[in-house]
């Protein structure tokens, strides 16, 4: 049986929908932007901000990428993606006209409702910037809505900063954004430190700041903490988590972490609900 | 309550093949009982019982004649109804780089399972919550478990590494079946049947039985009483959710890890474990591919690979995993233990562990002032 139509409920989740690279940028090194278009009529339902699709490279491997774009309505998927091992190799290494399998959408999202009128404050390190990408790009569209909205950004080296003209346009567009890198080259002339050094300097109040925190796992427990210590609740504090991922719906088991399925209980949990789960080693 | 002859045994089955069920049932296959599909009742274990302990498995004559006159070995229901192997679609690429994705028609079933312990149904419905409980369903679990008719054959003698009282799950079938039957020796060899359902009433009127005696009901339920009594193992499950997340940094766990070989075989045999990968094989011209379902354990390092290095590097906090999860985790999850108390761990384990001994140490020597874990839901 093909699967066919529309609707996503008559598909099997684990089969992938066929899309298009309609476009593609280089954003850094090793990692690009695919802009994803559906090639027949089948195309996924919307995605929201913080969730996530498994990206197909036939012959690759099969990999949980998260939105890094949300187009409105027109069944466009952009994703941001950088190349570390064999699947997310060949993801990169398609050209415009190329297909992929998509699954999806996938798991929790970054909750910008609830952060509404209060301070938002989003952390990223690295590449966790692309997933993150989505949440600021509405909290700029609806910037009514929020207080202070501010940007934290921390990178490796000032090649490794993810989007810097969309730092800028965001910059102009009213929010405040900040950048750090681990080891300054060049003409970098901004500041070296760690992103969690940037917390005290940010303009919100913690007793009404809601937070969203991208990036390595040590670096959103540092970030973490720093947050708390600025007092934000750390049922505001909103961390993205990875595991390993295979089916995505909470069949496979791979991406339990205690008694959460990070697929589909996450990936974007309350700090609160994953804090005293994180402190365990290899758990 | 009706009584089946042990002569109807072989009409039962015929009238499951001709109402269009695949029979499956225990047969003996490779020095051990099997649930295998049966053509004929003559493959039942006819005078076979096995012995088992903490890392062996022996068949052995009885004189008594007893068809189910044995406990669980090592598959269970979950080989059929979650098969250890299984494509779910096929992909092709052709020369203008078109992909496409076929999926795979889904099979099997419908099934009739004789044979199931109360153990192994417990196991089938928390299976059930897994993969048709929640918001996604697994189409081909649910063609599979959709229509299949259970006959649950009820204990008469407990294995020594059973522990199905304490979990709550056994000795007796309570309900989730179509027919379960108590097999009576003593006063002539014969079956009483309770009936479950409509088509367990329908077939059972097919075959032929009669109103169940006072007396049968009764050495029915003095089998089932003996059976319980005789539990090889204990497992205390006051608590044991909050005990296991208290004590999620215990000595023991390193000292269990000395012992295991992390060869995966408990999560094998276990009836509830649904770990799976999804693996794809692509041939080398790079133009079809196909994708394979295939039972995983999280024994194996791989099973918590990210980019980088695997979450659970050490034997101890794979071993944590898998005790946990049977016994707390799954709790949160699902809302009921991973664990049945069938006993195939124990028994499948190469080196004898023994979750009832671990759960014991660690309830023995808890660390009631520890942070732990906490869960929330
Ligand atoms: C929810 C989520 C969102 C993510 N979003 C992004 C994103 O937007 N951009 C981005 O560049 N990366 C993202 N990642 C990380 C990305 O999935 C990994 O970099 C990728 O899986 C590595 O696979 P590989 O085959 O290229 O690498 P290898 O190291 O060669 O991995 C081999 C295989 O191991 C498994 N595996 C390895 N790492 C992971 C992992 N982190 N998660 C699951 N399975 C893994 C896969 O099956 C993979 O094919 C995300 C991860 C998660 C869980
Ligand atoms: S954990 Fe062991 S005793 Fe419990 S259900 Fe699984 S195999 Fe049976
Ligand atoms: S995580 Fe381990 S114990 Fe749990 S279902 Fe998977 S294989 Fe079984
Ligand atoms: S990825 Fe399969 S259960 Fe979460």
């Amino acid at each position: 049986m093909t699967a066919a139509g529309t609707d996503s409920a008559v598909l099997e989740p684990t089969t992938p929908v066929a899309y298009r690279v309609a476009g593609k940028r280089k954003e850094m090194g090793d990692t690009w932007t695919l802009e994803l278009e559906p090639v027949g009529d089948q195309r996924l339902p919307g995605f929201l901000p913080g969730q996530f699709s498994m990206l197909y490279a036939f012959g690759s491997g099969e990999v949980p990428i998260s939105v890094s774009a949300i187009a409105g309505g027109s069944g466009e998927l952009t994703h941001t993606v950088r190349a570390v091992g064999a699947a997310t190799g060949a993801i990169c290494d398609a050209r415009p006209g190329d297909q992929l399998g998509v699954r999806g959408p996938f798991g929790s999202v970054w909750p910008l409702d609830a952060a509404e009128g209060g301070d938002v404050v989003v952390v990223a390190g690295g590449i966790g910037l692309a997933p993150l990408r989505p949440a600021i790009e509405q909290l700029i569209a609806e910037r009514d809505r929020y207080r202070a909205v501010t940007v934290l950004c921390g990178a490796r080296s000032p090649d490794e900063m993810l989007y810097p003209s969309e730092l800028q346009d965001w910059r102009e567009a009213g929010i405040a954004v900040e950048t750090t890198v681990d080891s300054a080259t060049g003409d970098w002339e901004g500041r070296v430190g760690l992103v969690t050094k940037l917390i005290p300097l940010a303009p919100f109040q913690g007793e009404r700041a809601t937070a969203f925190v991208c990036g390595p796992e040590i670096m959103m427990r540092f970030v973490a903490a720093e947050l708390r210590g600025r007092g934000i609740p750390p049922g505001r504090i909103h961390v993205s988590l990875e595991r390993n991922m295979q089916c995505a719906v909470g069949h496979c088991g791979h991406c339990q972490l205690a008694h959460l399925f990070v697929c589909r209980d996450g990936p974007v949990f309350a700090l609160d609900r994953v804090e005293p789960l994180l402190g365990v080693r290899e758990l | 309550m009706r009584v089946l002859e042990r002569k109807s045994l072989s009409p039962l089955l015929e009238a499951l093949r001709r109402r269009g069920y695949e029979v499956i049932g225990p047969t003996v296959r490779d020095g051990a009982i099997s649930y295998e599909p049966l053509s004929s009742a003559d493959q039942l274990p006819v005078g076979v019982t096995d012995e088992q302990e903490g890392g062996t498995y022996r068949l052995a004559e009885r004189d008594d004649g007893a068809v189910f006159g044995f406990n669980n070995g090592a598959n269970s229901w979950k080989n059929h109804l979650f098969p250890p192997e299984l494509s779910l679609w096929k992909g092709r690429r052709d020369e203008d780089g078109e992909i496409r994705f076929t999926e795979q028609e889904h099979r099997g079933g419908p099934y009739a399972f004789v044979g199931v312990r109360s153990c192994d149904l417990a196991a089938i419905s928390i299976q059930d919550r897994v993969f048709i409980g929640d918001a996604y369903v697994n189409g081909d679990y649910e063609s599979r478990r959709r229509d299949a008719f259970i006959v649950a054959v009820n204990c008469a003698e407990a294995g020594n590494t059973c522990f199905c009282a304490s979990m709550d799950t056994g000795p007796r079938a309570g309900d989730g079946f179509d027919l379960a039957l108590t097999e009576l020796l003593d006063g002539g060899h014969r079956f009483l049947v309770e009936v479950g359902s409509e088509r367990g009433e329908e077939v059972l009127a097919e075959v032929g039985s009669s109103p169940a005696e006072p007396r049968d009901v009764a050495a029915a339920d003095a089998v089932s009483e003996d059976c319980a009594s005789q539990m090889g193992r204990e497992l205390e499950t006051d608590g044991i959710k909050e005990l296991l997340y208290r004590n999620v940094e215990h000595p023991r766990w390193d000292e269990v890890s000395e012992r295991c070989l992390s060869c995966g075989n408990c999560t094998l045999v276990c009836p509830t474990c649904f770990c799976h990968s999804i693996d794809d094989a692509t041939d080398l011209a790079g133009t079809e591919s196909e994708r394979v379902r295939r039972w995983d354990s999280c024994f194996g390092l791989e099973h918590s690979y990210v980019h980088g290095g695997s979450v659970r590097q050490s034997g101890k906090a794979r071993y944590r995993q898998w005790m946990t999860h049977k016994l707390a985790t799954w709790i949160d999850q699902f809302g009921s233990s991973g664990c049945v108390g069938c006993g195939r761990c124990i028994t499948w384990c190469p080196v004898a562990i023994d979750i009832t001994e671990e759960a014991a140490v660690i309830r023995a020597t808890d660390r009631i002032e520890a942070v732990g874990i906490n869960a929330d839901d």
